[in-house]
């Protein structure tokens, strides 16, 4: 392991947060014990399908939880300081001006009946104090930044095609000069050069105001070509944290080896599909011991009966009864 | 290929819807405009064989699928079945066998299925509406064929469930089920897995293969997704703005394709361990233009990086640039519009 003197401080880091939601009487756990660290400037992908609580654990993230959603434990931290993440109105002074999410609907997201340039403005004059011209000359500024010509401005949500009003999505996340951006499926309902010319723009925005972006997505290859980290989501756990390049080329986790395996890529030139078998789980009534045990090819009795721990293997880490790191692993990790 | 084993043909077909004109257009006896969804596609799909159609939204492939399951009508051009010409045919009656040998399977399994209906009902009711079955015994024997062929076991267990019961795979099968209970010769599917979970495409792909392998039944797969094109299908035909650009194998399209949209798509496709073209061309700029003001010339010249001035002047018909492979681009033989 290279030294932990240039990993900086992070500036998010979420230990043990499992959120609960309630339904009729029933509660199910859509994320169970997650933690992980972002620094200043990192991109981290966090992958999962439907349901795995990727959306979940980015909006307890942003303190925009469901009004039926209860934080069960753990906490969020920035820059070291404890998140009032479940206190809507105690969120207010982060939210936008520390971490900004942009939605993947641009268009349920955007106000319908005002100029995006008056929707770009209003967050700098109620957050920022500025005054009205000042706002709008910055909202001019922020399109131009996010490669819509400033005169666009004057334009309505619906005169302006899907690319263009997440450019808008985006723009308005920058407002209040934000460190962390939260990207909820940004570019799914976009065609794919669109998506290309999207994921350009955020990795340029990350590289020029040092961003540190989570990206939110279902597919792995736009994880592949835009995230530093990936962290992939099964039941509302983490199963796999690494590199991109470590997870692509070595994947530890059998759901990470299926996932990458489902993807149909030309570069490898192998024409064959390999379902996962099963469906994806119910979080009612989450699989025993390791939730991905009823799907996977290598599971073993003890996969049945006992959660696997998040163990740490260099720089990522798994949580499978495959691999299991040795003690003075162990002990690095904690040095 | 030789043509009489074409099941379906498409001759120049074009969609064209006309736009309303206001008041002052008509006072003016100013021409009606049409929103050119599709513009004049010569293609044919041969017994047992998987076609991808691959474009991005707008670009006429969804109208494109109606058009061939009879759900919107060509307003020019020629469509033959088996030869015979389908192009005006019209009235539920008449076209009855058509759509007995001819099936879509819908991109949202949540929209294509009746949610009071029971699986049973929903997979029975082609069965019935084309009087294909006799009684109640072969009916029931149909269904369970049709949801066993989808991956749905055992059939019986299904028949009384209702939608909301199943997952979004189940689901998509059902859908699935419904589209061969009848025993199609030719299936169009649109999108059948955009809205699926990595996890759960490849077992529906895979569902699609078999039917192929087994039934020899033909697909027009449509798509957005060159990568999921090329694991599927046997060709590849790509639009852009209601017109076939490209058209060859999977193989020569991915590997070898030969036409400056083909290449801007597959350079845009995210890839693990990224994508090798992206470094050496530039991002495609801008957005596909509206259907309704198509430009002169080739169509995608405002947005080719290799535009040069007979690309605005001259639409460039389909050249061959190999076996099977065309591409209507000036450049196509001269190398250029190659890829690395």
């Amino acid at each position: 392991m290279t030294g932990s003197s240039q990993d900086k401080a992070p500036l998010l880091e979420v230990s043990g947060l499992s959120v609960d939601y309630g339904l009729k009487g029933v509660s199910s756990r859509a994320i169970d014990s997650v933690s992980f660290a972002l620094r200043a400037g990192e991109a981290v992908g966090l992958v999962g399908e439907s349901g795995s609580g990727k959306t979940t654990t980015a909006m307890a993230i942003a303190g925009l939880l469901s009004p039926n959603a209860r934080v069960s434990g753990g906490q969020v931290c920035y820059r070291g300081n404890r998140l009032p993440i479940e206190d809507d109105a105690a969120m207010r002074p982060h939210r936008w001006s520390e971490t900004s999410v942009v939605f993947q609907g641009a268009m349920n997201a955007l106000n319908p009946v005002h100029r995006i340039i008056k929707q770009i403005a209003e967050p700098c004059m109620l957050k920022l104090g500025m005054p009205r011209g000042e706002a709008t000359a910055r909202a001019g500024e922020l399109l131009e930044l996010v490669g819509i010509p400033a005169d666009r401005g004057a334009a309505y949500p619906h005169e302006l095609s899907g690319g263009m009003r997440q450019r808008v999505m985006i723009a308005m996340a920058l407002a209040c000069r934000p460190s962390i951006i939260i990207g909820d499926e940004p570019t799914t309902a976009l065609d794919v050069i669109t998506q290309a010319q999207i994921l350009k723009l955020l990795g340029e925005l990350r590289s020029q105001l040092n961003l540190a972006l989570i990206l939110i997505t279902h597919d792995l290859s736009v994880v592949a070509e835009s995230c530093d980290r990936v962290m992939i989501m099964y039941a509302g756990r983490i199963v796999e944290d690494g590199t991109v390049a470590e997870i692509f080329a070595k994947p530890k986790h059998p759901y990470t080896r299926l996932l990458i395996d489902s993807i149909p890529n030309p570069a490898n030139g192998k024409k064959m599909i390999r379902p996962i078998p099963g469906d994806p789980p119910n979080l009612v009534n989450r699989p025993s011991g390791c939730a991905f045990h009823p799907r996977c090819p290598s599971a073993m009795g003890l996969c049945a009966t006992d959660v696997p721990s998040f163990d740490k293997f260099g720089r990522s880490r798994v949580a499978c009864h495959l691999h299991r790191s040795s003690q003075e692993d162990k002990v690095a990790a904690h040095a | 290929m030789p043509d009489n084993a074409d099941i379906l043909r498409l001759e120049s077909l074009q969609v064209h819807f006309p736009i309303q004109g206001g008041m002052l257009d008509r006072v003016l006896g100013r021409p009606v405009r049409a929103v050119r969804a599709v513009d004049g596609i010569d293609l044919n799909v041969g017994r047992g064989e998987i076609v991808a159609l691959v474009g991005e939204s707008g670009s006429g492939k969804t109208t494109l699928g109606r058009v061939i399951t009879k759900l919107a009508q060509p307003t020019g051009g020629r469509m033959l079945f088996e030869g015979r010409d389908m192009t005006s045919v019209q009235g539920s009656s008449a076209l009855r066998p058509y759509r007995h040998r001819v099936q879509m399977i819908f991109q949202d399994a949540y929209q294509a299925l009746n949610p009071r209906h029971t699986v049973f009902d929903i997979v029975a009711e082609p069965l019935r509406s084309l009087r294909l079955v006799e009684n109640g015994t072969q009916l029931a024997e149909r269904v369970s064929e049709a949801l066993a062929s989808a991956g749905l076991n055992p059939p019986g267990d299904f028949f009384s469930r209702f939608p909301h019961e199943l997952s979004g795979g189940q689901r998509q099968r059902v859908v699935i089920a419904g589209a061969l209970a009848v025993r199609p010769e030719l299936i169009v599917a649109d999108e059948p897995v955009s809205m699926l979970d990595v996890s759960i495409r490849a077992q529906i792909l895979q569902v699609l293969v078999d039917l192929r392998d087994k039934h020899h039944m033909a697909l027009l797969f449509i798509t957005h997704d060159l990568p999921l094109a090329w694991l599927i299908a046997d060709r590849i035909a790509v639009l852009y703005l209601g017109k076939l650009v490209e058209i060859g194998t999977a193989d020569e399209i991915t590997f070898n394709p030969r036409h400056p949209y083909t290449v801007a798509l597959r350079n845009a496709t995210p890839q693990i361990g990224g994508n090798a073209g992206r470094a050496e061309s530039p991002a495609l700029q801008g957005e596909v233009p509206s259907a309704a003001r198509v430009p002169k010339g080739c169509r995608f010249h405002p947005r080719c990086p290799l535009a040069f001035d007979h690309c605005r002047e001259e639409e460039p018909p389909p050249i061959e640039v190999g076996p099977q492979h065309l591409s209507a681009c000036w450049l196509a033989n001269d190398g250029r519009s190659r890829s690395s």
